[in-house]
């Protein structure tokens, strides 16, 4: 009985129009597209600078800026309020102003003054551009004070080097790869079950089940083992690409992955299950859906550090299981953790897996 | 085969199911005629045990609608009003599908569903979603009889069909009759209530009586006319505000009357006919409670 309702599920899945075409297509972009674009790093900042200065030091700052991979100089204006209008006007991002007399300055008090505007509609984005603005200041001070007295050079200041760990060149795809992967599955385990039961509901065939003997674990069963198939084999495609296109592969086993993996799928689909029940049209539980997609999404530490949110959301992140199971991705694929190393990440998704599992059986009336 | 006892259901503040009562014999085509809203689907529901009374009790074939529901299923077919195969499996896939579930097979019970099936088997491939509503319905019909029921529920089945096939879905329906299964089929169309074995007329969640098509037209409570003249709709509003008519109403190109007692013949044009199931609908439905006794005689 199981068997032939798992058999339907597969027909019908497949005799979708969308099912087994998404299933290729949303991991191949998402790897291929996701990582490129959902980059936190800071490229290309246009940089203006208004050099009243004309000498030889600010020539070389401006060539030194200019160099730089992260900016782009947008202009050499002739004053500040020009500089600000292109700002105004999107043109840059930042301003470096370099005064008049700022060699002569140089030369005979050591000391010279610029200023550094940044704009700073996105915070971040002009923090940053400002502390690399600043590194690059401090690096060229530091090449005049070494031409100036060499001998004193060898003690300005103490090297330090830094030595970034389990991610060596700090590259930010190796931080998202793992972390799309459990949205790959969340969407194809938590949606599709979902849609597919209040489908049901929708053409009016889960009334012709009810007066069935099937009893509702089978039917549900029978309902969510094709699209535990479809999360497998999404993970396994994307793990590929993550292999093939970035060189990415887990530094911890794969048997991990797969057994976190088989735990989380169990767990939103439990949700998605839970959702259906609760709603009557395929609207109803898309609309749901993403109301908590999108919370659990970005709270889950995908984009953003859990650790900079406020102490409140920290506290409503405990509830989140994209969390859990995003960071133990990270972990297995950049930290190579083991089993017992991801302890609290593995008791809790088995506690949401239990709990949403347990609530959409519940909720599921086949009898009013 | 069928008992429902003093049924009710309500929906939030609205009483749905009025204390139902009636019983059908086994291979009966049991009709239960009403307008829409009138409550035949809860019915329904409540018979097929998706949902339960609020109080009473069904039992089919003896068997206790609320507990001895797993027992229930394997017993009964239903047909909701509504198409619900699903869509994307082909004719066969879909026939096969339900004999399974019921652990059953086509072909033990093919000579079942042979005459209706018959006309369907040049599309076995076709996916169920792409038939025409005739034959949607066959198919239906074919998956609702394949796993053997012994009561048959069919919730409005001939609603959106073609003359042709309605014709063709009531011979096999008495044809299934033939081999002992009980049928309790809905429908608004008052020429399909006289081919029911006995209908029951429903309206505001109360069945109303159950009785032969021809005991209801024969216990029509008045002398009823027809009516007619150029302008039907003068003639009608006429009628109703004469005091002696009880009611009055549209019937094809004529308007028929009923008088309250004494016929006013001073209308012109009237001449006495014979009630049809309609006429008794009508006045069963709106009427001023003529009929009170006739609705004591409920049920057998």
């Amino acid at each position: 009985m199981l068997g032939y309702l798992i058999e339907k599920e597969f027909k019908l899945a497949f005799r979708d129009a969308i099912i087994p075409r998404i299933t290729l297509v949303m991991p191949l972009v998402i790897m291929l597209v996701m990582p490129l674009v959902a980059d936190m790093e800071m490229k290309s900042i246009n940089i203006c600078i208004a050099d009243s200065d004309r000498s030889g030091y600010s020539a070389r700052l401006t060539g030194k800026i200019a160099a730089s991979p992260r900016f782009v100089l947008a202009g050499l204006p002739a004053t500040y309020r020009e500089a600000m209008s292109s700002i105004e006007a999107g043109a840059a991002d930042m301003i470096l102003e370099i005064p008049f007399e700022f060699e002569r300055s140089l030369a005979s008090r050591h000391t010279a003054h610029v200023t550094i505007s940044a704009n700073s509609t996105d915070a971040v984005r002009g923090g940053m551009g400002s502390s690399y603005l600043t590194g690059i200041l401090n690096d060229f001070a530091r090449e005049l004070h070494e031409e100036r007295s060499p001998a004193v050079g060898m003690s300005a200041a103490p090297a330090v080097t830094v030595q970034n760990m389990f991610n060596l060149r700090l590259d930010y795809k190796t931080l998202m790869i793992p972390a799309l992967m459990v949205m790959l599955l969340t969407l194809m385990c938590g949606f599709l079950p979902a849609l597919s039961i209040v489908g049901e509901k929708e053409s009016g065939t889960i009334e012709q089940m009810n007066v069935t003997p099937v009893g509702k674990f089978t039917f549900i069963f029978a309902k969510l083992i094709p699209f535990w198939v479809i999360g497998f084999v999404t993970l396994f495609i994307a793990m590929t690409v993550a292999a093939l296109l970035y060189g990415l592969v887990p530094a911890g086993s794969l048997a991990v992955i797969c057994l976190l993996a088989a735990i989380y799928i169990l767990a939103m689909s439990g949700m998605g299950l839970m959702i259906s029940n609760y709603s009557n049209t395929m609207q109803q539980a898309m609309l749901i859906m993403f109301f908590f997609m999108m919370i659990m999404l970005m709270m889950s530490g995908l984009f953003t550090p859990v650790s900079s949110m406020p102490q409140w959301a920290q506290a409503v992140t405990v509830i989140d299981p994209l969390k859990y199971f995003i960071d133990a991705m990270r972990l297995v694929y950049l930290k190579g953790s083991s089993l017992s190393q991801l302890g609290r990440e593995t008791a809790a998704l088995l506690v949401f897996a239990a709990v949403f599992n347990g609530w959409a059986i519940w909720s599921y009336k086949k009898r009013k | 085969m069928v008992v429902a006892e003093h049924i009710n259901k309500w929906y939030r503040t609205t009483q749905v199911l009025n204390d139902v009562c009636f019983e059908t014999a086994k291979g009966e085509i049991f009709g239960l005629i009403g307008p829409d809203g009138a409550g035949k689907t809860t019915l329904f529901r409540v018979l097929t045990t998706l949902i339960k009374a609020d109080s009473g009790r069904a039992t089919i074939g003896g068997l206790d609608a609320e507990t001895d529901y797993r027992e229930i299923r394997t017993r009964i077919g239903y047909m909701p009003g509504r198409f619900s195969l699903y869509p994307d499996l082909t004719v066969r896939e879909n026939l096969e599908f339900f004999a399974t579930i019921f652990g059953a097979t086509v072909r033990e019970n093919y000579t079942l569903i042979e005459g209706i099936y018959r006309s369907l088997a040049p599309f076995e491939n076709r996916p169920a979603g792409k038939l025409s509503g005739g034959m949607k319905q066959k198919l239906a019909l074919s998956c609702v009889l394949i796993h053997k029921p012994s009561v048959l529920f069919l919730d409005e089945p001939a609603t959106g069909v073609d003359p042709v096939s309605r014709k063709e879905l009531w011979s096999m329906l008495r044809q299934l009759k033939e081999q002992g299964i009980t049928i309790i089929v809905s429908t608004p169309y008052m020429d399909e209530a006289l081919l029911c074995d006995r209908i029951a007329l429903m309206q505001h969640g109360k069945l109303l009586s159950a009785a032969t098509p021809a005991q209801v037209i024969a216990a029509y409570p008045r002398k009823l006319y027809a009516a007619e003249a150029p302008n039907n709709y003068r003639l009608l509003n006429e009628l109703r505000a004469n005091p002696q008519v009880a009611s009055a109403y549209a019937f094809g190109d004529c308007v028929h009357v009923a008088f309250i007692a004494q016929s006013d013949t001073s209308i012109p044009n009237l001449r006495e006919i014979p009630p049809g199931i309609e006429d008794c609908f009508i006045e069963l439905t709106t009427g001023k409670g003529a009929w009170n006794d006739h609705r004591k005689n409920d049920g057998k």
